[in-house]
């Protein structure tokens, strides 16, 4: 059960799935204060009706943080201690990143690419499916379009920077926002698993020292890099991660704040648990404000150029948390997974055009001037970013001109390396499931397996539960 | 306490210092105002342990009430994070504490968030747990039961005979009384889950969830077997059934002594309090007496202090009260905002800090300092203070917590760098004024005082 239960009132076009928590998670990682009036709306639909809230939020325990620093961003052992040199060494310059782009609610994938000529789908899609007149083609399939607003997409896609997978899922669909997105996270269709699959890969392929090899850019640890052993660290963007003490600046700051750190350093392995968790805290401060310094000015603001122009919206920081991504990288924080949800809520249960079309070109614009300023900077063979959503939506578009949770949708890598083309194939219209859902084709545990094997050499079996199960997928070109 | 102290549970016999007394107040309540430790060393364990188990009449909070930025008075039902500030000033003012902090521990061990229902129900939840405070269990769970945040929460009143809901039904066993697996399977929490049924409420185009009640046309009255049990059973006896359930007593006993004593109970005295606790007939004080006067509680490792009672205790310390509603968005930086738990199995008390929590602290810290903060354009500080009398200074304002060599000569050292980064004649005083904020803003900071 996940839809709003009918004849109940809704405030929203999204559904109860998305919750306050939500919205004041992303206020505060912006830096702005909640508005009392502005954004609460004490919707009289209980959020979660039918939702296992123990399901949901199970898996977002976040791993801890610990020593990394960079020899390039002026930093000395002598600051960082020797952790430093360890982990620097086993991370060489060309080391692969994969950045995991969540695009959250369930993207309508039939809005954003879909058979526009199809008597079928304009049946369906009366009103919120791409229009006869997109003219932006697949190659190849030239009978589906992609939206409009997606155009960056297109033109990513024809320049063989883009991999398009029209039907990713999973048998047995949960069509639960929290549930279908857990598996997603964690890599398995199992509610109790707690760490999420990028998080194990590391835990088995990364270092106990290096925080940022597993780094979250929404603020708050993103559950897909929930580790069990080695540290990941949650920043919202490189020159956010900016503290303050009332009434104090200049050097009288920064010594305040080393000895905040020092003082954690000291008592970091302290025999009593609790004083090593508050002293690990503070030490691992210390160091993710070291790396982090050469990324903020004086005056808090960003220190980096970028070399492209990213959308500029007041509503998201979305493309600004990308270009912070890229300075990192260009920088060499010794990054190897990095996770990160778009502000847009892909929810769209009514009024869907309201919030798709500016959504989607949003994120599509964005991602894109991510490519290109990665391929600006040479630094594009590298990155390989995976986009996915936690469920396509209903084939037949509702009543309040919107669309219901779905099951297969579309899933996406963007990169110099990838293989592109499309990914399985875009699923039929007229054979759709019980729910009238689109059935899937490809199945993303085993794109996960294949991007593990491929993209980090890494075993798939050792982080994947049953990897052997699924199907593997050439993901990189030949000439990769 | 008299049963208490013929049984074979352990009591702390050493000397009751005002150490062991600030631990108390730490752990039994949010935090010492200064001098408060003192005086409650003096009054020995006995009477610091009945002076917050057995407090007399009804709580009264002391001190300014609370208001908002603009000196309005709080508005928990209807204004965004006047909810959380309104509970965060009862912490403040109360002078009940521990009843304050058994509400809070009931609120994380029956988690129920806001996200299902809204301010005003949570309020009511929140007003139910604090009568039962340090009562009876047994009555504290067919209260939540029927309570309408947590019908709304865990799908009690989505739960009727023509589609039975198990939410609250395995809830109730896996989290509230039993544990994972402790005696039942998945057949008794679908049949729990039939004996259930039946609550229900309706929906208002105003104000959402309104008239929760028990409809009998929505109840299953068929035979249920529950842990072998069976009859025609009710939500009544589902709460019977739990708390009589062999592995209830342990389960109660261990859970409530965790969220108080970081090491486990040593086997045999677990056994004597899940004795004590069912032949009180699941009394919650007599526990919580023999808890606050174990050895372990004074002698075992520190805990760190949740969120929410570090705010509350700096406020205490610092003697002050709620002046701003900024308290709430910062509680979700620090990772605990009353009434919107994380999940079910409410806070992981194991878990309070990384960076970003940390962070958050800091900003916590800000905000109990920011209508103090010494004005370094207006204010003229006294210029000669020494890098150890800047040190007292700040510790003072703090109430003189008691800090470690270490700890306070890291302070001193940071005292003095400041003292030799002084290269002009006009940085004399100026350095002198933000050295003591940050020194300020240092004490809080340090592991000494996030743990108790």
């Amino acid at each position: 059960m996940t839809d709003p239960t009918p004849g109940r009132p809704s405030t929203s076009n999204c559904c109860d799935g998305f919750s306050r928590s939500q919205a004041i998670r992303r206020v505060l990682a912006s830096g702005k204060r909640p508005v009392a009036r502005e954004w609460d709306p004490r919707m009289p639909v209980p959020a979660g009706v039918g939702i296992d809230r123990r399901q949901l939020l199970r898996g977002a325990a976040g791993g801890l943080l610990s020593v990394y620093g960079a020899g390039r961003l002026g930093l000395t052992n002598r600051v960082l201690g020797d952790g430093i040199a360890r982990a620097a060494a086993l991370q060489g310059p060309a080391s692969p990143i994969l950045v995991s782009v969540f695009l959250q609610g369930g993207v309508d994938s039939l809005a954003l690419l879909g058979p526009a000529g199809d008597p079928t789908y304009q049946k369906l899609r009366p009103t919120l499916g791409v229009p006869a007149t997109s003219g932006l083609s697949l190659r190849e399939d030239p009978s589906l379009y992609w939206h409009p607003s997606a155009s960056s997409f297109s033109q990513l896609h024809n320049a063989g920077r883009m991999t398009v997978i029209p039907g990713i899922g999973y048998t047995d669909p949960d069509m639960s926002h929290f549930t279908s997105r857990h598996y997603w996270e964690v890599g398995a269709t199992d509610t109790e698993l707690e760490t999420g699959w990028l998080g194990r890969y590391l835990d088995v392929a990364g270092t106990p020292t290096n925080p940022f090899q597993g780094l979250s850019m929404d603020g708050q640890m993103n559950p897909t890099l929930a580790s069990a052993r080695n540290p990941v660290a949650a920043i919202d963007q490189p020159d956010n991660f900016s503290m303050y003490i009332n009434g104090v600046w200049g050097d009288a700051f920064e010594w305040a704040m080393d000895s905040a750190s020092a003082l954690g350093d000291g008592q970091r392995h302290s025999h009593d648990p609790a004083i090593a968790q508050v002293a690990q805290a503070a030490s691992e401060v210390g160091i993710v404000r070291r790396t982090l310094k050469p990324f903020v000015n004086s005056n808090g603001d960003p220190a980096y150029t970028s070399p492209v122009t990213y959308p500029n919206t007041g509503d998201s920081d979305f493309p600004q948390r990308l270009a912070g991504l890229a300075a990192m990288i260009a920088a060499g924080v010794p990054l190897r997974c990095v996770a990160l949800t778009s502000d847009t809520q892909f929810d769209t249960h009514s009024s869907q055009v309201g919030t798709f079309d500016p959504g989607i070109k949003l994120a599509t614009d964005s991602l894109a001037a991510f490519q290109s300023d990665l391929e600006a900077r040479g630094l594009a063979d590298r990155v390989l970013i995976h986009v996915w959503s936690e469920f396509g939506r209903r084939a037949q578009e509702n009543g309040s001109d919107g669309t219901d949770h779905g099951a297969a949708g579309t899933g996406l890598l963007i990169g110099t390396r990838v293989a592109g083309g499309m990914l399985g194939e875009f699923p039929s219209l007229t054979s759709l499931d019980t729910n009238g859902n689109q059935v899937e084709n490809v199945d993303y545990r085993g794109v996960y397996c294949s991007l593990l094997e491929q993209w980090f050499d890494q075993d798939a079996a050792a982080v994947i539960p049953s990897a052997s199960s699924f199907p593997r997928y050439q993901l990189l070109g030949s000439g990769a | 306490m008299a049963h208490l102290s013929r049984s074979p549970i352990a009591q702390f016999g050493g000397r009751f210092t005002e150490a062991h007394a600030c631990r108390l107040l730490w752990r039994a309540g949010f935090g010492p105002t200064p001098g408060q430790a003192a005086k409650l060393a003096a009054r020995g364990l006995d009477g610091a342990v009945a002076s917050l188990t057995r407090p007399a009449g009804r709580a009264r909070l002391i001190g300014a009430a609370p208001h908002n930025d603009k000196g309005q008075a709080l508005d928990p039902i209807n204004t965004w994070g006047d909810d959380h500030c309104w509970w965060l000033d009862r912490m403040v003012r109360s002078n009940q504490q521990l009843i304050e902090r058994m509400t809070l521990i009931w609120h994380s061990w029956f988690a129920t968030s806001e996200e299902a229902s809204n301010a005003q129900l949570m309020i009511r939840q929140n007003r139910m747990m604090r009568s039962h405070a340090l009562g009876n269990f047994h009555q504290l769970l067919l209260d939540v039961t029927k309570d309408p945040a947590m019908l709304l929460w865990l799908n009690g009143s989505s739960n009727n005979k023509y589609s039975p809901n198990e939410n609250y039904g395995r809830e109730m066993l896996e989290l509230f009384t039993l544990g994972a697996d402790r005696g039942y399977d998945q057949d008794d929490v679908h049949q729990n889950a039939r004996a259930l049924t039946g609550w229900t409420n309706d929906w208002s185009q105003g104000s959402g969830p309104t008239n929760f009640h028990f409809d009998p046309t929505l109840h299953d009255d068929g035979v249920k077997t529950i842990f072998g049990q069976s009859g025609r059973f009710t939500w009544v006896d589902s709460c019977r059934l739990a708390v009589q359930h062999r592995t209830h007593p342990s389960f109660f006993v261990n859970k409530l002594w965790g969220y108080l004593i970081g090491t486990p109970i040593p086997g045999a005295e677990a056994r004597a309090l899940e004795r004590a606790y069912v032949a009180s007939g699941f009394e919650v004080r007599p526990i919580v007496e023999a808890i606050l006067r174990h050895p372990l509680f004074y002698e075992g490792p520190r805990l760190v202090i949740p969120p929410v009672v570090f705010c509350a205790g700096m406020l205490r310390a610092s003697r002050q009260t709620i002046v701003t509603t900024d308290w709430a968005w910062v509680a979700s930086l620090t990772g605990q905002v009353l009434f919107q738990p994380p999940n079910v199995s409410g806070w992981n008390y194991a878990d309070w800090l990384d960076t970003a929590r940390w962070a958050g602290r800091l900003t916590a810290v800000n905000t109990a300092l920011n209508k103090r903060t010494i004005d370094t354009n207006s204010v003229h500080y006294p210029s000669g203070e020494t890098p150890s009398q800047a040190v007292a200074n700040a510790l003072r304002y703090w109430g003189n917590p008691t800090l470690s060599p270490g700890t306070r000569g890291n302070l001193e050292a940071f005292s003095r760098r400041v003292e030799h980064g002084i290269t002009a004649t006009w940085e004399v005083l100026r350095y002198r004024e933000l050295r003591q904020n940050a020194l300020r803003a240092l004490i809080p900071m340090t592991p000494e005082w996030q743990t108790a």
